[in-house]
């Protein structure tokens, strides 16, 4: 009845099974990058993008479209209050006539005005470096939208219908570019728009970890020279521009 | 002088309800707004991504700039001892109470999230100077509350000294907050100044002087008499000092802007190519609300009546009212550079001069909360004692009214 064998058999196969069970969850936890929902996030990465605008064809707005998609964002038919998470600008210089095109978003900045004149503490920056609005906080006053100098956040002026559950979203409250940060902690890996870039064939955003130098985005950083926006005012974007 | 009495308003019947239903309408007809602009968000409103400050922000920051400089006759007799102004300080304080809740309601209001009006009151983010502006802002409403019933109370009077020096001293920070909440916005050319906080202060005092004058003109003909020609005067004469100062600030900003050449694209804006914001500059701004009162205030003919006072003071308000608008309007009509050196252009309107044309619903707003600010003033003067018995303090026949109650 009570075999000490058996029982150390029951045990130890419980163990095994369990650990069958786990193991490849951990895995593959471990293979993207990807944290445990009870982890918080960890300061040890910061998410970052390389804008490589040499690479980004004029006109293609492939990513503008998948950043859309991907947050549920839709064309109202007034585009001076629609909300734009990330938009192509289009540049030339008036003396050589040199023509540009690149994406503009948050810049996640390391430093962000927005988090420094938010009144109540909604918009915020997580420990990876993501800037963030906590959409329960928000009182709608848009000083962050004042703050901002890549025009980056966009204040919500109607109701909204049909919001994706993983993307909060509503009225009288500010939003902008999260850095997918969904994605990120599912463990996808990379944003919407790198995504739709390399689908595209462009490959002129490059999605990854700043402080890991095996990263794809540290490798190139390291190879092609890049600079911030609005470098002069040292507020340590976490995404980089190169050819511009 | 005589021991000073004040009190009540003395109008009643139809000559009391008239005013105060018409300004209780347009209290309705700004709640019916609110009510129209968070039903259905903000495009109903001329603000967009690109102007997110309108005319409800101009008319707010304008009362609660004029809130710390309406409070300058109860400072200049509480603090600097100047015994001609006493009769007037409570008026004084009570106008200051009165602007600076309606500004704070047009703010209030125009939120996107009003209903979480008790989040701002419970989260704090100690960095924001707008958060730091709400301490300064209740903090206000306690010590000129106070200090208004040290001066109404006689057992409480010898306390009124130290209250109103600490009001003093309050609002000068609370009004160097507000500026500052523009002038530490870096992103934006037309702010970015350490100059801002202090031209708001001096523009204070211009203002809020200015809408005491108009308050103490109409209070007191509502009450059936005309203010004292030499307390106009008196008050003239400061309101000019006041003015000039402040042209003096306005010069000293756009001056030192212009020295630095990456500003000389939205001084040009500004002062010269900006359509509306040219015109407010310098018709309003400057004109309006600088050089015409103070040909008014000194002018032999004008100065000292009360005639070229009131005019005086109506159009340093408005002269006010479009600096707020340049102020605020007008730095975000102008583009942000984000690649500086390049041309840009997007569907997000980069590069682009931002128009803004407000609409009915908040104009209608700002309205209520102006006519909020009135209605405080109205019932704050019948209920309590703030007019200064003409026996005491006025050199005009007394009116039929109910009997003085000493204080």
């Amino acid at each position: 009845m009570n075999d000490p064998g058996r029982r150390g058999f029951l045990g130890t196969a419980a163990a095994a099974l369990a650990g069958i069970a786990i193991a490849p969850g951990i895995r593959l936890i471990d293979l993207a990058g990807a944290r445990p929902p009870e982890l918080a996030a960890s300061g040890k990465v910061r998410w970052g993008l390389l804008i490589d605008t040499a690479k980004c064809a004029t006109g293609c707005t492939d990513c503008v479209t998948a950043c859309n998609t991907e947050h549920g964002l839709q064309d109202t038919g007034r585009p001076r209050t629609d909300a734009q998470w990330i938009r192509k600008i289009d540049l030339k210089d008036l003396r050589s006539g040199r023509q540009h095109s690149a994406p503009v978003m948050c810049q996640h900045c390391a430093e962000p005005p927005c988090v420094d004149v938010c009144p109540t503490g909604a918009s915020f920056k997580r420990a990876d470096g993501i800037v963030l609005v906590d959409k329960h906080t928000c009182i709608g006053c848009r000083y962050c939208v004042m703050a901002c100098p890549y025009k980056a956040r966009s204040f919500i002026h109607e109701n909204l219908t049909g919001q994706k559950p993983e993307v909060p979203r509503g009225k009288g409250t500010v939003e902008g570019c999260t850095l997918c940060v969904h994605k990120i902690d599912r463990g996808d890996g990379n944003t919407a728009c790198a995504e739709a870039c390399k689908a595209a064939g462009h490959e002129a955003i490059v999605f990854g970890d700043l402080n890991d130098p095996q990263s794809a985005v540290s490798r190139r950083l390291r190879e092609i020279p890049s600079r911030q926006l609005r470098g002069d005012l040292r507020l340590d974007t976490g995404v980089r521009y190169s050819g511009v | 002088m005589a021991t000073l009495i004040h009190r009540e308003l003395s109008a009643s019947g139809l000559r009391f309800w008239v005013p105060l239903l018409a300004v209780g309408a347009a209290i309705a007809v700004g709640f019916a707004a609110f009510v129209h602009m968070e039903t259905n968000g903000h495009f109903v409103t001329g603000m967009d991504n690109q102007v997110v400050w309108g005319i409800p922000h101009v008319v707010a920051v304008f009362f609660i700039v004029a809130a710390s400089g309406a409070l300058n006759v109860a400072s200049v007799a509480s603090v600097f001892g100047r015994v001609a102004y006493k009769p007037h300080a409570p008026l004084s304080a009570l106008v200051a109470l009165a602007l600076l809740a309606g500004g704070l309601v047009i703010l209030a209001a125009d939120l996107g999230r009003p209903d979480r009006l008790v989040v701002a009151m419970t989260h704090f983010n100690f960095k924001s100077i707008f958060a730091l502006n709400m301490f300064l802002y209740s903090g206000f409403f306690a010590i000129v509350g106070a200090y208004l019933w040290f001066m109404m109370e006689r057992r409480m009077n010898r306390f009124s000294g130290a209250a109103g020096l600490a009001a003093f001293v309050w609002r000068i920070v609370l009004t160097t907050g507000t500026g500052s909440i523009f002038g530490f916005l870096v992103a934006r050319e037309a702010f970015d100044s350490a100059l801002l906080g202090p031209s708001f202060v001096v523009y204070s005092l211009a203002y809020g002087t200015a809408l005491f004058l108009v308050a103490l003109d109409l209070a007191w003909r509502w009450d059936g008499r005309a203010p004292e020609a030499e307390t106009l005067a008196r008050l003239g004469r400061l309101l000019a000092i006041l003015v000039a100062a402040s042209l003096y600030m306005t010069a000293a900003f756009h001056l030192t802007k212009l020295y630095m050449t990456r500003y000389h694209g939205i001084e040009a804006f500004l002062l010269a190519q900006g359509g509306i914001y040219t015109a407010l500059f310098w018709l309003g701004q400057v004109g309006v609300g600088g050089v015409l009162p103070l040909v008014l205030l000194y002018s032999p003919r004008t100065g000292a009546t009360r005639g070229g006072v009131i005019a005086a003071a109506v159009l340093v308000a408005l002269g006010g009212l479009a600096q707020m608008y340049v102020t605020i309007v007008g730095a975000q009509a102008w583009p942000q550079p984000i690649f500086p050196g390049w041309q840009e252009s997007s569907t997000f309107f980069d590069g682009e001069i931002h128009a803004y044309a407000p609409s009915a619903a908040e104009i209608a707003l700002s309205l209520g909360g102006v006519a909020l600010a009135a209605a405080l003033i109205a019932v704050g003067l019948k209920v309590l004692c703030f007019l200064p018995d003409p026996c005491t303090a006025s050199s005009s026949p007394p009116p039929t009214s109910p009997p003085a109650r000493p204080r």
